[in-house]
């Protein structure tokens, strides 16, 4: 697939604005094949612009690269149909539609092997299976996370970005779906980029992590190394 | 009982034409949270073409299909020229669109075909046919049947393709219908031509009883609005449900009140309209406004 040996996404100097608003200011990151990589920073920083810049959602400026391919000025289902899902602050799920019309709209344009991807899914959460022909609006805030985060995998993309999958969730439902992001990137080499307001828990998850300050990239390293970090443990992780 | 029969019956009918195009009204609705007041003169329009291709010599059936199909080229050509560049912005803005293109295409029509009544070819057989013993207008059961094939069509296409699918969920959350790699903007365009296709439905379906001139969707226009109020705007079955109940409504009070005849019967839709916004705005069927805190 990296005949080019390019990093699965590659972002250097990005800069984005709302209106004139500028929101970032120069976002340096790159997420390997088969890799997650969390990004972490205070409220405000930029996080979730970053995640929308990726997927063409607002101006940006810089470069964005998937696979040596650069994104810029490319539409919104463009880049979603060249690997990239997102799933969005919110979730993004259509409330009037059913669990399982969630789901084979997750697997837009594909062919082959839905069938197969759909009953994995419902196995991995049986809860999807029992309320499949419910309105994704009656589902509890967890299941909604789960349904948007199934539906994102169903395109099967090489990258999937997350906004905040735990905001709101109980422990119980957080971990579930943490273990079936590691279980899939393990299993389907699929690459992550994760915002997360708990760094504990995208830490854990994360191979390499970034902070970001007031739109900027401020520190980069292994996960492991920025766990370590006094200034993040201060700020992030609450000890 | 027999007389009430075929007034309900006929009424039927008239809302079945209704219906056609109060769904047209419905699916633009849905996508764009607007009401396009040109929907009927585009259904004039194309009703107008296939009126030309049949004078033209073509056998009519070939004629109503060549209609058909420029009508539905012809939505999706006026979403992606005049209503794309305006959508997302103030909805005011659309709504100013539409009307001017209303007055456009009446004026186009009549300056193309001129203003006179036309006699447009009749679809059905004249005369009656027989069912359990009462008399009804093969040209209402026809009318009706027409209708019913239509609904069902758009239900396997909206519930069981999957461009249907990407259809609902482009016109329910445009943003995240991109992220799952949906083309919204080609929905939308496919949305306006099948609402053009399903009004030049209506539009060739009442051609033969109101004679065909650049009026003949005015009427039929208010009362689809209507039926598409009656039944909730935002619901297909309620456009279709509440067509009905316009058109019975309508040739049950024409019949049998005499003080309001059939001078006086287009005041039953506006009466209903009228109702329904004080009664139940969302419509019988409609999702009430909601706002999720």
């Amino acid at each position: 697939m990296t005949a080019t040996g390019a990093p699965l996404l590659d972002i250097a100097g990005l800069t984005a604005a709302y209106g004139q608003v500028r929101a970032l200011h120069g976002v340096d990151l790159t997420v390997p094949e088969g890799q997650v990589v969390a990004l972490l920073g205070p409220n405000g920083a930029g996080k979730t612009t970053t995640l929308r810049a990726v997927c063409g959602m607002v101006r940006t400026g810089g470069r964005v690269a998937f696979r040596g391919r650069d994104l810029t000025g490319l539409a919104t289902e463009r880049i979603a149909r060249l690997g990239i899902a997102h799933v969005p602050e919110g979730r993004g799920t259509f409330a009037g539609l059913t669990v399982a019309e969630n789901l084979r709209l997750g697997a837009y344009g594909r062919k082959d092997g839905v069938t197969e991807d759909l009953a994995f899914w419902y196995g991995t959460f049986p809860r999807l299976a029992e309320r499949r022909d419910q309105p994704a609006g009656s589902l509890s805030g967890g299941e909604q996370q789960m349904l948007a985060v199934a539906r994102a995998l169903l395109s099967r993309p090489a990258l999937l970005l997350l906004d905040e999958p735990s905001l709101g969730l109980a422990p119980m439902v957080v971990r579930e779906v943490f273990a079936v992001l590691r279980r899939i990137r393990d299993e389907q080499g699929t690459g992550m980029l994760l915002v997360e307001q708990n760094a504990a828990l995208a830490l854990e998850l994360a191979d390499t992590a970034y902070v970001l300050e007031a739109g900027r990239t401020v520190l980069s390293g292994p996960a492991a190394e920025i766990r370590s970090e006094d200034s993040v443990r201060r700020a992030y992780l609450g000890s | 009982m027999e007389r009430f029969l075929q007034v309900v019956v006929d009424g039927i009918a008239d809302g079945s034409v209704y219906a056609a195009l109060a769904l047209a009204l419905v699916l633009i609705f849905r996508s764009t949270g607007v009401v396009n007041f040109a929907q009927g003169e585009m259904a004039m329009f194309a009703t107008f073409l296939a009126w030309a291709l049949a004078d033209a010599g073509l056998p009519i059936g070939v004629a109503l299909a060549g209609a058909l199909v420029l009508a539905f080229l012809g939505g999706m050509l006026v979403e992606r020229v005049l209503i794309r560049p305006v959508e997302g912005g103030n909805p005011l803005n659309l709504v100013i669109v539409t009307l001017g293109l209303f007055i456009v295409v009446n004026a186009a029509a009549g300056w193309i075909w001129g203003f006179d009544l036309r006699d447009f070819p009749r679809l059905f057989p004249g005369g009656v046919a027989s069912i359990g013993g009462v008399s009804l207008s093969i040209e209402s059961l026809g009318i009706i049947a027409v209708l019913l094939v239509v609904v069902g069509l758009l239900w396997v296409l909206f519930t069981h393709t999957p461009v249907g699918l990407a259809m609902r969920a482009a016109a329910q959350d445009p943003a995240s219908a991109r992220l799952v790699g949906v083309p919204v903007g080609r929905m939308l365009m496919l949305g306006w031509g099948l609402a053009s296709l399903l009004g030049a439905v209506a539009g060739v379906l009442v051609a033969h009883r109101l004679f065909l001139d650049t009026n003949l969707m005015a009427g039929v226009l208010v009362y689809s609005f209507a039926g598409a109020a009656l039944g909730g705007f935002d619901s297909p079955v309620g456009a279709v449900v509440g067509s009905w109940i316009i058109g019975v409504t309508e040739a049950l009070a024409g019949t049998y009140v005499d003080a309001i005849g059939s001078d006086l019967k287009v005041l039953v839709p506006l009466a209903v309209i009228f109702v329904v916004l004080l009664v139940r705005p969302s419509g019988l069927f409609g999702s009430p406004e909601v706002s999720r805190a």
